[in-house]
C-alpha cells in the first residue's frame, strides 16, 4: 500500500469512528452479549452446531443433485424455477416476470448482491424496500452497515431526521414508536397496491420446495399475501435436502445473530400459496391462481464449491455473529469491514467468491485473526482462515516479476513484489533476531524521530507506537548462562520444552525468565532448545507458504522431545493457538494432533501440576492482590481464560478479568499507520474498564504480548504475564 | 399430553409477554368474548363444537381486516420450549387475519402443544408433505428495532394472546 492509499484508509477509518461508530457498537455489542446468554440456554449447543455443519457440508457436496430436485418439487407445486448464471441473468429474468409493474420486496442480502432494484427501475417499476431498516436506507439512498440489521449505522435521532426531512409529515416524527407507524402505514398503502412481491430465503428446502424466512416483522409475509405474483431470490447454497434439516438452523440461527432465541417469524411457505390476496378492487378474493418464481443465483458460487479454500464459505447462514462478536467490526461497523454487499469476518470470503478480489481486498486487513467469531459461527466456519487465504491470493496477485531482489534478500518463500509491511510484520522472528543481534543500538535507531518518519513511509508503522525494545540477552543464551535447568532430568517429576517463541526470546525476556522458574519451582525440568518460529507473524500477513515451511521446521524440532516425553510449553498464546489450530492444515493429521496434544498454554501446565499435586506454596501467593487480568483472544478461543483465572485464585489473587472480545492490538495490526486509531479506539473500551473504581488500583495482567504492548500504551501503570506475578524468583 | 410442555408452554409466553388462557371447549365462547377488543375478524375454527361468536366478523372485507382490533384464528401448533404458535395458513384467511389486526388471538387445542423444535418439525415435514402450503412459527409479536429502539408492532400484530383449549 503507498503512503496515499494508508492515509486515505487512515481517514475513512477516523470518519466512521466519528460518525457511525457509536451506534454500530452499541448495537452490536447487545446483540454479541445477546449471543452468549441465549446460547447457553440450548441443552446441546455445540451438537446442535455440528448437525448445522453437516446439513451444510452435504448439502454443497451434493448440490447438483439438489438443485434437479428442488426444480421438481416446485414446478411438481406448480411455480418455476429459474437457475441465474450471474447477476445480469438473474435480473433480466425477475425484470421480465415483474413486467413493469410494482414491487415489493422483504429484505435480502442477494437482491443487494445482484442489485435487482436498479434493473427493475429501470424497467419503469416502482420498487419499495418494505423492512423498515431496508426502507431507512432507501430513503437515505445508503449501503447496509451489517447483514442482519442493515440501519444500525444510524440513531433514531438520525431517522428522525431523514424521516422529516424527507417526507415533512404534519407532526414531525420523534419517537421510535412514531417512526415505526408511519412507516408501517407508508408502506402498508405500497403493499396493498403492488401486485409483484419479491423475498429473499434463508433455506430452501430441496424435497418440498419449501421457503424458510427468518424475520420479526411481518413484511415478508404481506409481500407474499398481498401479491399475485411471488418472486424468490436465493442463492444455490441456501438449500437445505429436507424439511427436517431446518430444525437446527431454526434454533440457532436467530440466538447466532442478534441474541434472540428465536425471531417472531420463521415463515415456511411452499409457494405458490393459497392465501386470500387483494383484487383489483382492493378487496379480499381467492389467492388460488397465484404465480411463483424461485430464482437460484449461482454468481460465483459453483466456482466456490470447486475452491477448496473458499468452499466453506458456502456453508455460511448470514447471521452476523462474525461481526458482532468481531471488535473491529463493532467500532467501524459494515461501511468500513466490507466489500461491494457483504461485510463482517466472512465478507470476505463472499466478495471474493461474487464480486472480487479487490472488492476483498478494500477490508480483508481488518480481520487480524482474533479468532473470536469461530466458536460463534453456527457451522462452524474458520473465518480466520478464509481471511487468511484471501491475503494471500491478495499477496500473490501484487506480486511482480521485477521484485527479484528483493525476493532474494528476504528469507521468506513468497513471491516478490508484495506489500512490504506485510512482509516486514511476516519476517518478524529474523527481525527479532538482528535486533537482539544489534541490540541496544537497534532499539535506539528504532526509537529516534527521523527513523520512525521513515518506517511510516515507507512500511507504514505509525510513528505514534513505541517499537518493541529488544534485549541484548535472549532467553535462550541467559537460561544457558546459568547453566540450564536447576532441576536435572533424574530428579524431576516432569521434564518440559519451554518453546522460545520469538517475543519471549528476544523482548519479553523477563516473563520467559518467570517462566523457567516457576516451572522449576513446580519440579519440573526445563530446556529451551533453539526451535523454528511457529509461523504465526507471517500467517497473519496472509503469507502462507512461509507459514507452512515454519510449520514444518517447528514440528521437525519438537517431535523427538514429545517422543522423550517432554511436554511442550508456550508462554505467547497466538503460538499455542498456531499448534492446536492452523496446524492441522500443513501437517499430516498424526503429527498435528500429536503437536497439539502435548502443548499447553503455561498457566494451563502450572494448573495442571496443582492439580495433580504440586504444591502451590512454591508459588508467590497473592494475599488478596488486586489483579485486572486481560486474557488474549486466541486463548479464549482454546478456552483456556480460566486456568490463568483458578490458578490466581487459588493462589489468593483478587482477580477481575475483561469483558472485551479483543485488546485492538492483534499482532501487528495496531501499529501499522491506516488501523493505528482504530487499535487504540477498541483498546479504549478496554481502557475504561481497566480505569473504573473497581479496576483502577489493580496490578494489570495479560497474556499476550501484543495485549501487554496495548495495555502499555493504554495505561499509566506497567503490565506482566501473570507467570511473572506467581513467579517465586519476583 | 402430560402437564409437562404445558407448563414450559406458560412460561415461555409468559417470558414474550403473551398471556395464555385456559379454557374448555364449551366455555370457550364465554371466555374469548371479554378478550376481543372491538372491530374483530377471524377464520372458521377447525375445533369440534368450536366456532366464532358473533362479535366477530368470520368473512372481513379488506376495509374490516385493516381496521380491525382483533384477529382470531386457530393454530395448528405450539412449541412449549419457544411459546410459539404455528399458523398455517389457506384459502380461509389466517394468515391475512394473524397479520393485519392490532392483537391476534391464536386458539388451540392442548393436544397439539408439543414439546420442542425437533418435535415440531417432524411434524411440520409431514403436514408438508401432505399439501400444508404455508406454516408460520410466530413467537410473540411482531417487532423491530430498526427505528433505533425496540418497538412492538411492526408490520403485524403488536400484541398476541393464546387460547389453549384443555379439553381439545
Ligand atoms: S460465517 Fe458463520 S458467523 Fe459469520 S455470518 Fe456466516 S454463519 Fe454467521
Amino acid at each position: 500500500m503507498s503512503v496515499d492509499d494508508r492515509q486515505r484508509k487512515a481517514e475513512h477509518i477516523r470518519h466512521l469512528l466519528e460518525t457511525e461508530g457509536n451506534n454500530v457498537h452499541e448495537n452490536t455489542q447487545v446483540f454479541n452479549d445477546g449471543r452468549y446468554e441465549s446460547t447457553a440456554d440450548l441443552d446441546d449447543y455445540d451438537g446442535l452446531k455440528d448437525e448445522a455443519r453437516a446439513i451444510k457440508e452435504d448439502t454443497i457436496e451434493r448440490l447438483p443433485e439438489l438443485l434437479d430436485r428442488v426444480t421438481e418439487a416446485v414446478e411438481t407445486n406448480g411455480g418455476t424455477v429459474y437457475l441465474a448464471d450471474d447477476a445480469a441473468d438473474a435480473n433480466r429474468y425477475i425484470t421480465e416476470v415483474a413486467g413493469g409493474r410494482d414491487v415489493v420486496k422483504s429484505k435480502s442480502m442477494t437482491s443487494e448482491e445482484i442489485e435487482v432494484n436498479e434493473s427493475l427501475e429501470a424497467s419503469g417499476a416502482d420498487v419499495w424496500e418494505t423492512d423498515l431498516a431496508e426502507f431507512v436506507l432507501q430513503v437515505a439512498d445508503e449501503a447496509p452497515s451489517h447483514i442482519v440489521a442493515p440501519a444500525i449505522h444510524k440513531s433514531r435521532e438520525e431517522i428522525a431526521d431523514l424521516f422529516n426531512a424527507h417526507f415533512d409529515p404534519e407532526e414531525p416524527l420523534e419517537t421510535a414508536e412514531e417512526l415505526t407507524r408511519f412507516a408501517r402505514e407508508y408502506l402498508g398503502e405500497k403493499i396493498m397496491d403492488a401486485e409483484v412481491g419479491m423475498t429473499g430465503a434463508n433455506f430452501v428446502t430441496a424435497d418440498t420446495g419449501t421457503l424458510a424466512l427468518v424475520t420479526s416483522e411481518g413484511n415478508a409475509r404481506k409481500c407474499v399475501q398481498a401479491t399475485d405474483t411471488h418472486i424468490a431470490v436465493a442463492g444455490v447454497e441456501k438449500l437445505v435436502p429436507t424439511v427436517e434439516d431446518l430444525q437446527p438452523f431454526v434454533e440457532l440461527i436467530a440466538r447466532s445473530g442478534t441474541g434472540q432465541d428465536i425471531t417472531s417469524y420463521i415463515s415456511l411457505f411452499t409457494p405458490p400459496g393459497d392465501s386470500p390476496t387483494f383484487d383489483e378492487g382492493g378487496e379480499l378474493g381467492p389467492g388460488d391462481d397465484r404465480e411463483f418464481h424461485l430464482v437460484l443465483i449461482d454468481n460465483g458460487r459453483m466456482e466456490m464449491r470447486e475452491d477448496d479454500q473458499l468452499r466453506e464459505t458456502l456453508y455460511c447462514i448470514r447471521c452476523s455473529a462474525c461481526a458482532n462478536s468481531c471488535a473491529n467490526f463493532q467500532h467501524v461497523g459494515g461501511h468500513a469491514f466490507g466489500g461491494e454487499t457483504y461485510s463482517g469476518g466472512i465478507a470476505t470470503g463472499w466478495e471474493a467468491g461474487v464480486h472480487s478480489q479487490e472488492s476483498a481486498a478494500e477490508f480483508n486487513d481488518l480481520c487480524t485473526g482474533c479468532s473470536r467469531c469461530v466458536n460463534a459461527c453456527p457451522v462452524k466456519i474458520d473465518i480466520p482462515w478464509i481471511n487468511t487465504v484471501v491475503r494471500d491470493r491478495i499477496n500473490q496477485e501484487d506480486a511482480t516479476e521485477f521484485d527479484f531482489l528483493v525476493e532474494g534478500l528476504t528469507p521468506d518463500e513468497e513471491p516478490g513484489g508484495m506489500d512490504l509491511q506485510k512482509r516486514l510484520f511476516g519476517n518478524y522472528a529474523t527481525l527479532a533476531k538482528l535486533g537482539s543481534a544489534t541490540a541496544p543500538v537497534s532499539n535506539w535507531v528504532a526509537g529516534i524521530k527521523p527513523a520512525q518518519v521513515l518506517m511510516e513511509r515507507f512500511v507504514g508503522i505509525d510513528r505514534q507506537r513505541d517499537l518493541p525494545e529488544f534485549k541484548r540477552e535472549t532467553l535462550r543464551k541467559w537460561f544457558e548462562a546459568r547453566g540450564g535447568s536447576r532441576v536435572s532430568p533424574a530428579d524431576a517429576d516432569r521434564e518440559a520444552v519451554l518453546y522460545p517463541d520469538a517475543y519471549t526470546n528476544h523482548v519479553q525476556v523477563e516473563r520467559g525468565k518467570a517462566a523457567v522458574r516457576v516451572l522449576e519451582a513446580l519440579g519440573v525440568s526445563v530446556r529451551i532448545p533453539e526451535v523454528a518460529s511457529s509461523g504465526r507473524a507471517p500467517l497473519s500477513q496472509g503469507m502462507i507458504a512461509t507459514a507452512e515451511r515454519h510449520s514444518h521446521e517447528a514440528y521437525a524440532d519438537l517431535a523427538e522431545h514429545i517422543d522423550a516425553g517432554r511436554d511442550v510449553v508456550v508462554i505467547e498464546p497466538s503460538d499455542l493457538a498456531m499448534f492446536a489450530s492452523e496446524y492441522e492444515k500443513f501437517l499430516p493429521e498424526e503429527s498435528a494432533e500429536r503437536l497439539d496434544s502435548n502443548s499447553y498454554e503455561i498457566m494451563e501446565f502450572v494448573y495442571g501440576l496443582l492439580e495433580n499435586g504440586a504444591s502451590s506454596e512454591e508459588l508467590r501467593a497473592g494475599d488478596g492482590e488486586r489483579v485486572a487480568y486481560h486474557s488474549h483472544c486466541q486463548q479464549r478461543t482454546l478456552g483456556l481464560e480460566a486456568h490463568t483465572v483458578a490458578v490466581l485464585d487459588e493462589l489468593g489473587y483478587d482477580v477481575l478479568t475483561s469483558e472485551t472480545e479483543c485488546c485492538g492490538m492483534a499482532g501487528s495490526f495496531g501499529y501499522k499507520q491506516e488501523y493505528y486509531e482504530l487499535s487504540m479506539d477498541v483498546g479504549g473500551e478496554l481502557e475504561s474498564q481497566f480505569r473504573t473504581e473497581d479496576a483502577r488500583d489493580r496490578t494489570v495482567v495479560a497474556s499476550g504480548t501484543s495485549c501487554l504492548e496495548q495495555l502499555d500504551s493504554l495505561l499509566e501503570r506497567p503490565s506482566q504475564h501473570p507467570v511473572q506475578l506467581v513467579d517465586p524468583g519476583r | 399430553m402430560s402437564a409437562e410442555p404445558l407448563t414450559t408452554f406458560e412460561s415461555s409466553l409468559d417470558e414474550l409477554g403473551v398471556e395464555l388462557v385456559q379454557t374448555t371447549s364449551d366455555q370457550f365462547e364465554s371466555t374469548l368474548v371479554p378478550l376481543l377488543d372491538a372491530p374483530a375478524v377471524g377464520t372458521p375454527l377447525p375445533f369440534e363444537n368450536v366456532s366464532l361468536p358473533d362479535a366477530v366478523e368470520g368473512d372481513p372485507t379488506m376495509q374490516e381486516l385493516e381496521t380491525a382490533e382483533t384477529g382470531v384464528t386457530a393454530a395448528g401448533y405450539g412449541i412449549a420450549d419457544y411459546g410459539s404458535v404455528v399458523i398455517q395458513g389457506g384459502p380461509d384467511g389466517e394468515e391475512p387475519v394473524s397479520l393485519y389486526a392490532d392483537e391476534h388471538v391464536a386458539v388451540i387445542a392442548g393436544s397439539d402443544v408439543l414439546t420442542d423444535m425437533d418435535t415440531t418439525f417432524d411434524r411440520l415435514a409431514e403436514d408438508i408433505r401432505s399439501d400444508t402450503g404455508q406454516a408460520i412459527i410466530a413467537t410473540g409479536p411482531s417487532a423491530t428495532a430498526d427505528m433505533g429502539e425496540l418497538v412492538k408492532g411492526a408490520h403485524g400484530p403488536m400484541e398476541v394472546t393464546v387460547v389453549l383449549l384443555e379439553d381439545r
